[in-house]
């Protein structure tokens, strides 16, 4: 019951919605697609549901070329980022819909909507119509949909962006749960690098269009293939610095020296771009060899226990992602440390020459 | 000095009163006080109470022209409102012809109805008219002037022409609302054509599908110009709806008190019947 895209494209007009992509997802898989709005995840969705013909590439699913077929025929459900119910029918029959459709017996029914309403804590709000429901509760109906017929493919396009943060975090930590026992390919598609992180399973970096990278989700993080990997998968943004290595050390345009170790020490001599995430750059020097970083505060946003500092450095946007709370003016200058050891070199073509936490 | 805001708030209100006195209340205190009285000439009026009300209520004339009324409001509804449903279903919902598909809906609502009346009379002529004069080449003997049945024909084509388009505009509206994901949630359902239709795009519409059959309702009921100008209410009173004879009592036998006593019962009746209909399909919607 493998999923596998072959080469597939697609095109609107002259607009290129989806590069030439190869994907292959394994059965029992969790498996992410991360991105901004408008890098494809929708589109590559609806060309693995069989909702859109690909250009050209072949769709393969469990050993069978399915490209062509219709989703009707495909075992496969989706949830949408909105909540969609069939407005006049009450939750018990929107859950049992796909069942119906599939003409199977009543007893079994009322069984299965029984299970699913449980699961999803819908049980007390089986008789009432989708529009008498709070969001989470339309949304948890449309996953019990989706969920109640054993789909071989289950496509989850940000069902959480239209939920408020309480809610989000609630169905965000049940999710895995729903799926740990089944045997289906869950993909789920969402903009935020957190939501990948706390689901695991793999991740595909989408950007523009294009799937940058596909593995493992921690190894991903940890181990981008590319700048463009690396920026898709951090926020707040990955920072970046030109510097160059020179022997057993890396210099910048402003005249800051740090030493390469780890495996940037075997990196041969030459220009380079540094990535380092924002919670390395701190007001508080961690890690060995500290590297002072500075500039001209822009905004500083506070949560309950950090701050994320937005500041100027050498024609860039630097972020830093703090504990505790610093109340930089704006305009003020920041003077921050960056633990470069912990940071991720690419070459001038933008692919990663070396991460310090990546083992090799 | 609280006082004194009061009273300068008054003086913006009061433009408000005076143009509501003068668009509503007066005219409308003007056809009470006439429907009351009962005048000889001679400007003199006396007291006739409710006598016109009785006189207009059991008279048969009235309770003719009000089931015509009704034979022709509830004809042109249950044509107008499944076939604008149907034309707006069948238009693109992306593309360069969606602007022209409007603008052709939108024609027949842009001609003053008058001129919708001079045309179809036209049109329909048994002799001169495209219509009229095809429906008796192929065999039909067609005289909208002359058979009331052809009359009552032309004069329900002529509605359906003129205003189907105001349901198509307002279900095509409500039709663009619904977000694609429904329809590929349906789709990935296995849902057919008439399962999208009966169980996402018709709930969906079940709101602009209220305010359009209100809309036909109240319009159809008050129609006069269209049919005044097509038949003048004939041949003989066949096609006299309510608001034809309104006139005829009002301006052609010049009276006014059973004119204005019809007036009010006819204003009522609408009032009533919009109210009712608006109450059961909202409730219908609540459930």
């Amino acid at each position: 019951m493998t999923l596998t895209l072959k080469g597939v494209t697609k095109r609107v007009g002259n607009v290129v919605h989806i590069h030439p992509t190869d994907l292959t997802f394994e059965p029992g898989s969790f498996n992410i697609l991360l991105g901004s709005t408008l890098a494809g995840k929708t589109t590559l969705m609806q060309l693995m549901a069989g909702l859109e013909r690909p250009l050209e590439g072949e769709i393969w699913f469990d050993g069978r070329d399915v490209t062509g077929m219709p989703v009707q025929q495909r075992n496969v459900s989706m949830v949408y980022q909105q909540f969609i119910n069939y407005p006049n029918y009450t939750v018990y029959e929107n859950i049992a819909s796909p069942l119906r459709v599939a003409r199977a017996p009543e007893d079994l029914i009322r069984q299965r909507v029984g299970d699913m309403a449980e699961l999803l804590r819908l049980t007390p709000m089986l008789d009432r119509l989708p529009g008498a429901l709070s969001g989470g509760q339309q949304q948890r109906t449309a996953i019990a949909r989706a969920l109640v017929k054993d789909a071989d493919l289950v496509l989850l396009d940000e069902p959480l962006a239209n939920l408020d943060f309480k809610l989000r975090e609630e169905l965000r930590d049940e999710l895995p749960r729903l799926f740990a026992d089944r045997n289906c390919i869950v993909v789920y598609a969402t903009t935020e690098p957190t939501e990948a992180l706390l689901f695991g399973g793999n991740t595909a970096t989408l950007f523009e269009g294009a799937v940058t990278q596909f593995g493992p989700t921690r190894e991903i993080y940890r181990k981008p293939n590319s700048l463009l990997s690396a920026q898709v998968f951090s926020d707040p943004p990955i920072n970046v610095l030109a510097c160059e290595k020179q022997g057993a050390h890396f210099v910048d345009a402003e005249g800051a020296r740090w030493a390469a170790n780890g495996p940037a020490s075997s990196l041969l001599d030459g220009p380079y771009t540094l990535g380092i995430r924002p919670h390395f750059v701190t007001t508080a020097a961690t890690g060995a060899d500290p590297v002072p970083v500075s500039g001209r505060v822009m905004v500083t946003e506070l949560s309950g226990s950090e701050s994320i500092i937005h500041f100027a450095k050498g024609g860039k946007t630097w972020v830093s992602q703090s504990h505790g709370i610093h109340a930089f003016e704006v305009g003020a200058e920041a003077r921050l440390h960056a633990d470069f050891a912990q940071a991720m070199y690419f070459a001038p073509d933008g692919a990663l020459a070396a991460a310090a936490s990546a083992r090799a | 000095m609280n006082k004194l805001q009061n009273n300068k708030a008054w003086l913006f209100v009061l433009p408000v009163f005076a143009l509501v006195a003068f668009n509503a209340i007066i005219p409308l205190m003007t056809v009470v006080n006439y429907s009351v009285q009962e005048t000889f000439g001679n400007n003199e009026f006396f007291w006739a109470g409710v006598i016109w009300f009785q006189d207009i209520l059991q008279s048969e004339r009235f309770h003719a022209s009000l089931g015509r009324q009704a034979i022709f409001t509830a004809s042109i509804l249950a044509i107008e409102m499944p076939l604008g449903v149907a034309i707006a279903l069948t238009m693109p919902r992306k593309g360069p012809w969606v602007s022209v598909c409007l603008v052709l809906m939108a024609l027949p609502l842009l001609i003053p109805w008058n001129v919708v009346g001079a045309m179809w009379n036209i049109f329909a002529l048994p002799d001169i008219g495209f219509l009229g004069h095809m429906l008796n080449a192929i065999g039909f003997d067609f005289n909208f002037t002359r058979q009331p049945g052809d009359a009552w024909f032309t004069l329900i084509l002529m509605d359906v022409w003129h205003w189907t388009s105001l349901v198509v505009l307002l279900a095509y509206a409500g039709l663009s609302s619904i977000p694609d994901a429904y329809y590929q949630a349906a789709k990935i359902d296995g849902a057919g054509s008439w399962a999208i239709f009966r169980y996402i795009q018709l709930p969906k519409l079940s709101r602009v599908l209220t305010i359009a059959f209100l809309l036909r309702f109240m319009d159809s009921f008050m129609i006069y110009t269209e049919p005044f100008v097509l038949t003048g209410g004939g041949p003989g009173n066949s096609t006299t709806l309510l608001s034809i004879d309104l006139v005829k009592i009002a301006l052609g036998q010049f009276d006014l008190g059973p004119a204005a006593a019809m007036s009010l019962i006819y204003f009522l009746i609408i009032l009533l019947l919009s109210w009712v209909f608006y109450t059961v399909m909202t409730r219908n919607e609540e459930q």
